[in-house]
């Protein structure tokens, strides 16, 4: 029996280029222009995990994204490690979405797709880092949920024995299909696209949906379907000494261990 | 004249024991309860709670729901989220915190969906505000770059929900034999709740230093570049006699384990001595370690936000300044 699986990815500011992100003062929405975007980390583990369910039980593997037109490059990535299909969800009234408002509109999109077994999503995004998107999209789905999920043995295509993570230890969780998993880094390890792979993801079909497409309805998606709101944003002065060290690196080192010497804290 | 809601506290528990997070949490609850002139109030899962009810009474709760049922005993996503949702559902309560663990981040986001309300995750500060007449919850969680928090509410569904991990607050005090209303729900298991089943827990603590117990901790960032390069951090920390960590790039590089994340969405801790290398300093990194003691800080980019989080700053190449820095170290040690 086939195993089809759907794949929520995100596209997330480059880790390189944090520091430079800034918000918007009046609206606290993240300005991110002229900041390189990369597929998010971990939504690639939960790519490889689909491809490994595939490689065992067929089926079809489908990416879906929600984002601005630009996002299509991480729909294109996903197609040079091997998705099938991709699916954009893009319309100027999904913007402004918290986690709530983006697992509807994921949900409605998964609806749209159509049958499903499994889907997975990244533990967490490196932007938002909410972890929230899974649970709720499996809520809106009327699903179960396994987040930071380690390891997936399948009893059989309907059920999964799965390892997932808390802090010092694990649980041990059964889990029936059709159910959300949100997959932790070290669930397996990601195989790297050809060159080849690269080039014939370029040009690849990508469905794009509006918000009508997939029958959303406008006071659940977005800004309107956002029970929480960025109200205000606070700088906070730095209570620390901030003292710059100068000179070679050698003088710098001896100075450093002399500081910390007289703070005592070596 | 309507009632003001309750604040809500989520008590997790496992095997028996409560997580030291939801005991943070009834100090915080019971200063924004006290504000809202509300009772503070938990919830509590598991089987056999008697004792734990109690506990939690002693540490300054006025009123616990107890759901029992030998099936609750582990964490069961389903079955928690349904019931918790119903409790809410008949009481409405106006603020309902729970721990930001690895149990608490499944928990909270299923259960805020369920009842359409609003969720903050991972806040580093809670506190109440005047929002049209009324005083709302506003969750502080960090911002990017530079040294600012983001303030975000939940102006008009309740409850206002957020998560917080350990550390951001203190453990109340514990006042044995304080009174307090106990009350008991045999609560049922429905088929559904069954579609997921947590067969059993496996808990391995540690042997030797937590992260969380360290005093002295050398934080490393994308910086290093490679895990080759990230071996000076480790280096570092031996030298210095500390442990070593990590911020999310460096996790997700695969340079060092997720349990040695430092930031937002990995720890929050105190030591005596931080050194972050290689990392610019986005305040997901910054908020996990600005209640250290002496921060040092070492990147190669002078303008790089970190350098305003920290008491000592070196500006130079990781793989010039890191050697010079263990070399001195080294000496000085052999000096004395």
């Amino acid at each position: 029996m086939p195993l089809n699986s759907i794949v929520c990815i995100k596209q997330v500011p480059h880790p390189e280029h944090f520091s430079k992100i800034s918000l918007d003062p009046v609206t606290g929405s993240i300005r991110r222009a002229g900041i390189p975007s990369v597929l998010n980390p971990l939504d690639k583990n939960a790519i490889e995990e689909a491809l490994r369910i595939r490689e065992k039980f067929s089926g079809k593997v489908t990416a879906i994204t929600m984002g601005p037109p630009q996002a299509r490059d991480v729909l294109e990535e996903a197609y040079a490690i091997g998705v099938d299909e991709g699916v954009l969800l893009c319309d100027l009234t999904l913007a402004g979405a918290d986690s709530l408002a983006t697992a509807y509109t994921l949900a409605k999109g998964i609806e749209r797709v159509g049958k499903y077994d499994l889907i997975l999503c990244g533990n967490e995004s490196i932007d938002g880092a909410t972890q929230q998107v899974g649970p709720q999209l499996a809520e809106l789905l009327g699903i179960p949920h396994v987040t930071h999920v380690v390891e997936v043995h399948w009893l059989n295509e309907g059920e999964a024995l799965v390892k997932r993570e808390i802090e010092y230890g694990y649980l041990k969780v059964k889990v029936r299909m059709p159910a959300v998993m949100t997959v932790m880094k070290n669930i397996n390890t990601c195989r790297l696209p050809s060159v080849l792979d690269i080039m014939g993801a370029v040009g690849k079909e990508i469905q794009s949906w509006g918000c009508c497409d997939i029958e959303g309805e406008k006071e659940c998606v977005g800004l309107p379907g956002s029970p929480t709101r960025v109200v205000g944003i606070v700088h906070l002065e730095s209570k620390r000494k901030r003292e710059m060290l100068k000179g070679s690196e050698e003088e710098m080192a001896q100075m450093a261990v002399k500081r910390l010497r007289e703070y005592g804290v070596i | 004249m309507t009632q003001q809601g309750e604040v809500w506290i989520f008590a997790e528990q496992r095997d028996g024991r409560l997580m030291s997070v939801s005991l943070e949490l009834l100090n915080k609850g019971k200063e924004l309860a006290d504000q809202l002139s509300t009772r503070l109030v938990t919830v509590l899962l598991g089987d056999q709670i008697d004792d734990l009810a109690q506990q939690i009474i002693d540490y300054g709760a006025h009123k616990v729901y107890g759901l029992e049922n030998k099936n609750l005993r582990l964490y069961q996503s389903e079955a928690y989220a349904r019931l918790i949702a119903e409790l809410i559902d008949e009481h409405r309560p106006e603020l309902f915190l729970l721990g930001a663990t690895m149990v608490g981040m499944d928990l909270a986001p299923r259960v805020a969906a369920k009842v359409k309300t609003g969720l903050t995750a991972h806040c580093s500060d809670l506190y109440l505000e005047e929002m049209e007449g009324q005083k709302k919850l506003i969750a502080a969680v960090p911002g990017w770059g530079g040294n600012f928090v983001v303030k975000i509410a939940c102006p008009q569904a309740t409850p206002q929900m957020a998560t917080v991990r350990s550390g951001v607050f203190e453990k109340p005090e514990k006042k044995p034999g304080r009174k307090g209303e106990i009350v008991k729900i045999a609560a049922q298991i429905m088929i559904e709740d069954e579609r997921v089943e947590t067969v059993e827990m496996v808990e391995s603590h540690p042997v030797g230093l937590k992260l969380e117990d360290a005093e002295i901790v050398v934080g490393g960032g994308w910086g290093f570049q490679s895990v080759s390069g990230f071996h000076l951090a480790e280096e570092l920390a031996e030298a210095l006699g500390g442990v070593t960590a990590g911020s999310r790039p460096a996790v997700d590089a695969g340079w060092i384990k997720e349990d040695r994340m430092i930031g937002s969405s990995g720890k929050t801790i105190a030591p005596k001595l931080f050194v972050s290398a290689g990392a610019s300093g986005a305040m997901h990194f910054t908020t996990g370690f600005s209640k250290a003691k002496v921060i040092v800080a070492i990147d190669q980019n002078p303008n790089a936000p970190i350098f305003e989080a920290a008491d000592i700053g070196l500006v130079g190449d990781l793989g010039k300044i890191l050697p010079r820095f263990i070399q001195e170290l080294k000496r000085e040690k052999n000096e004395i």
